[in-house]
């Protein structure tokens, strides 16, 4: 087993002709994961390297049973592309793009949750890894192996640093993912924490995390009360200067100033081990999973 | 990106919302014509993105024209908190009878805008939150719905301002909320909203963050950047793309993705370290980004020591290596590198770091490997602005 992406899924890149969905879509095909079709307004008809390239996501699904979405068109067209992807019946929907508008994520975001079923992971992301079963997005997969241990995280680069020190120690992953760090994420630390406790495979979670925001502290409450399986977490930016990125308005709302050490201390209060590096981390993962 | 005071009124009065009549002005001159067409008295305030100006002398009443004068003159270029004042906003003095607090922000947690209001404002609201947070009234709405009267009218009963002002308040916040959206904006924070003897609403002061993703929908906010509020080094980085966050120590430090960066930041500092700075080259950094980064953190004259750090997903460590080999060719740097390369292409990306053999760079297997190693050139090399 292993959570949102497995031998099940058949991916439709959006945005499959551009450069960078180019590289990755036949990147995760080598990987062995099903990359059915691409859509690409105006170049349905063509194909990228045997892939069918349609107009619509409508067309594509109805054509290739495309079941998850990636998602690599340039900003301002990406929440359209997204839920163009829900309207035609995609319930897993993995958006890689960086940089879209929040107004556009906040409206896009609140008509999926109508939506009821549909899960969006990302935007601004690195996408999906299940080890073995299939790679939906940019992460670098030869570095990752089968196992046991699941990883979520809000940055991309340190999910597969996090990723590769617990590879070294021998240990693989069911599934690694990457929610991204945008002012509206399509899914939180919780909802993949939830996941991951109904993954038979996975028997310990890595959660990274980062300053800013309350995302940490609400996923220590939930960890108290929903998760049995052992979480440990990394949270990066103990150094940060303060001030740079949040309003005094956002600290309220968080109702915490949102440092690394707030949500450490949150964490542990829980019960969660906190490494202070990605090498300490990996070392109490170990621990973790010997006793 | 954050706007000046003025430049929010600016933006509030286009949605309809109340602010005193004002123009800004750039030099002595320019304010008193300012004042003279705005009238006396009239308010001098410094247009600095900075709390707490008016504690500082960066806000003075004028009475006459001399006065408006003489304040002028002593606020322009003055240094308020490490930020030069480069112009002022001239304003009508209001009458206050009552001070309350308005804003808007994203929720990340609810993924909707949040309204505060109180009727406690003219302080500083972190400070309410905690002594009397029953004084804050606070609901979601709905993005896709929009506001509506009875969110005005919630706020307004459950903060308990006066019956006369209800209507008045809802319209407000309204017009707070299409400014929001029409703007695209991240905060609205409108503290002090005041209350005048006549019993009108104006809003006496503007914080306006605007989403930069969504600039290119509003190419007049994206022409209003404040480069007075920007460090020299992050001026430049900002040009050339890239996030730079200058720090105080001696350890320049290079990363792709913010949380990689932080993380890096954060084991330096454990080693022992002093980062100068944060800078993620970003996804996908290609050669030039690379060569522009090189010289973002050289222009740090207290610079002993570079590190990079690179996991490579969307980016290709061939690329990275291929910009280090340009930056040294045309940069000339003359304290050590510390590279380490892991991720898509990273054995390529090796291979043309040694091929190249870089004066003063090695290469790391690991990042804690690279951290002390860096750490102990840094202590072992002067900084630039000392030799």
């Amino acid at each position: 087993m292993s959570i949102l992406v497995d031998r099940e899924t058949r991916v439709c890149v959006s945005g499959i002709t551009g450069r960078e969905g180019t590289f990755h879509a036949l990147n995760n095909k080598r990987y062995g994961t099903e990359v059915v079709s691409g859509v690409t307004p105006g170049k349905g008809g063509q194909s990228v390297d045997g892939i069918p390239v349609f107009n619509t996501f409508r067309q594509a699904v109805g054509e290739t049973d495309a079941n998850t979405a990636m998602v690599f068109v340039p900003a301002r067209f990406a929440a359209d592309s997204i839920v163009e992807a829900a309207d035609a019946g995609i319930r897993t929907i993995v958006a890689i793009t960086e940089g879209i508008p929040a107004h556009d994520e906040l409206r896009m975001s609140a008509h999926l949750r109508g939506l009821g079923d549909v899960r969006l992971i990302g935007p601004n992301c690195p996408g999906v890894l299940s080890p073995g079963k299939a790679n939906v997005g940019i992460i670098p997969a030869a570095f990752f192996s089968e196992g046991n241990v699941g990883v979520v995280s809000r940055s991309g680069t340190l999910t597969y640093q996090i990723g590769n020190e617990l590879a070294q120690r021998g240990f693989g992953n069911s599934s690694i993912v990457g929610i991204g760090g945008d002012p509206v994420p399509g899914s939180s630390f919780i909802d993949v924490l939830a996941l991951f406790e109904g993954d038979p495979e996975t028997e310990l979670v890595v959660m990274s995390g980062e300053i800013g925001g309350s995302a940490e502290e609400e996923a220590a409450e939930f960890i108290a009360d929903d998760v049995s399986k052992p979480v440990v977490a990394y949270i990066a930016g103990f150094t940060a200067p303060p001030g740079k990125t949040m309003g005094h308005a956002g600290a309220i709302v968080s109702g915490s100033k949102g440092t690394a050490r707030a949500k450490a201390e949150a964490l542990e209060a829980v019960g969660v081990r906190v490494g202070r590096t990605p090498t300490e981390v990996s070392e109490i993962v170990v621990e973790t999973l010997a006793a | 990106m954050d706007l000046l005071e003025y430049q929010g009124k600016q933006l509030f009065a286009r949605h309809g919302v109340p602010v005193p009549a004002g123009r800004p002005a750039a030099s002595v001159d320019e304010a008193v014509t300012a004042a003279d067409s705005v009238g006396y008295p009239c308010v001098v305030k410094a247009q600095v993105q900075i709390g707490g100006r008016g504690k500082l002398g960066g806000i003075k009443l004028a009475a006459t024209r001399d006065e408006a004068r003489a304040h002028a003159a002593a606020i322009l270029g003055m240094d308020i908190r490490g930020l030069r004042v480069h112009e002022v906003w001239i304003e009508e003095a209001s009458e206050i009878e009552a001070e309350y607090y308005a804003s808007i922000v994203f929720d990340r947690s609810a993924r909707a805008p949040l309204i505060l209001f109180s009727t406690k404002g003219g302080v500083d609201i972190e400070q309410v939150a905690e002594e009397d947070p029953d004084a804050i009234a606070s609901l979601h709405v709905d993005p896709l719905l929009g506001y509506q009267q009875f969110h005005g009218r919630r706020l307004a009963f459950e903060a308990g301002i006066d019956a006369d002002l209800v209507r008045p308040l809802t319209a407000l916040l309204g017009k707070l909320y299409d400014a929001f959206v029409g703007e695209d904006a991240m905060l609205i924070e409108v503290n002090p909203l005041i209350v005048t003897p006549e019993r009108e609403l104006r809003a006496l002061d503007a914080k306006v963050t605007l989403d930069g993703n969504a600039l290119f929908r509003h190419p007049d906010n994206a022409a209003l950047r404040d480069p007075s509020a920007e460090d020299p080094q992050e001026q430049m980085a900002k040009e050339r793309g890239l996030t730079y966050v200058k720090l105080d120590g001696d350890i320049g430090i290079l990363g792709n993705g913010a949380g990689l960066v932080m993380s890096t930041l954060d084991v330096v500092a454990q080693a022992g370290g002093r980062p100068a700075n944060f800078l993620d080259a970003g996804g996908g950094s290609k050669a030039d980004a690379i060569v522009a980064a090189v010289e973002v953190i050289l222009s740090d004259e207290k610079v002993r020591a570079v590190l990079f750090n690179i996991f490579g997903g969307i980016t290709r460590c061939d690329e990275v290596a291929k910009g280090l080999i340009e930056a040294f060719e045309r940069v000339q740097p003359q304290v050590p590198f510390v590279v380490r390369l892991d991720g898509t292409n990273d054995e390529e990306g090796r291979r043309l770091l040694s091929d190249a053999q870089l004066p003063g760079l090695e290469v790391e297997a690991t990042m804690l490997g690279a951290a002390e190693r860096v750490v102990e050139l840094a202590a072992a090399t002067p900084a630039l602005d000392t030799r």
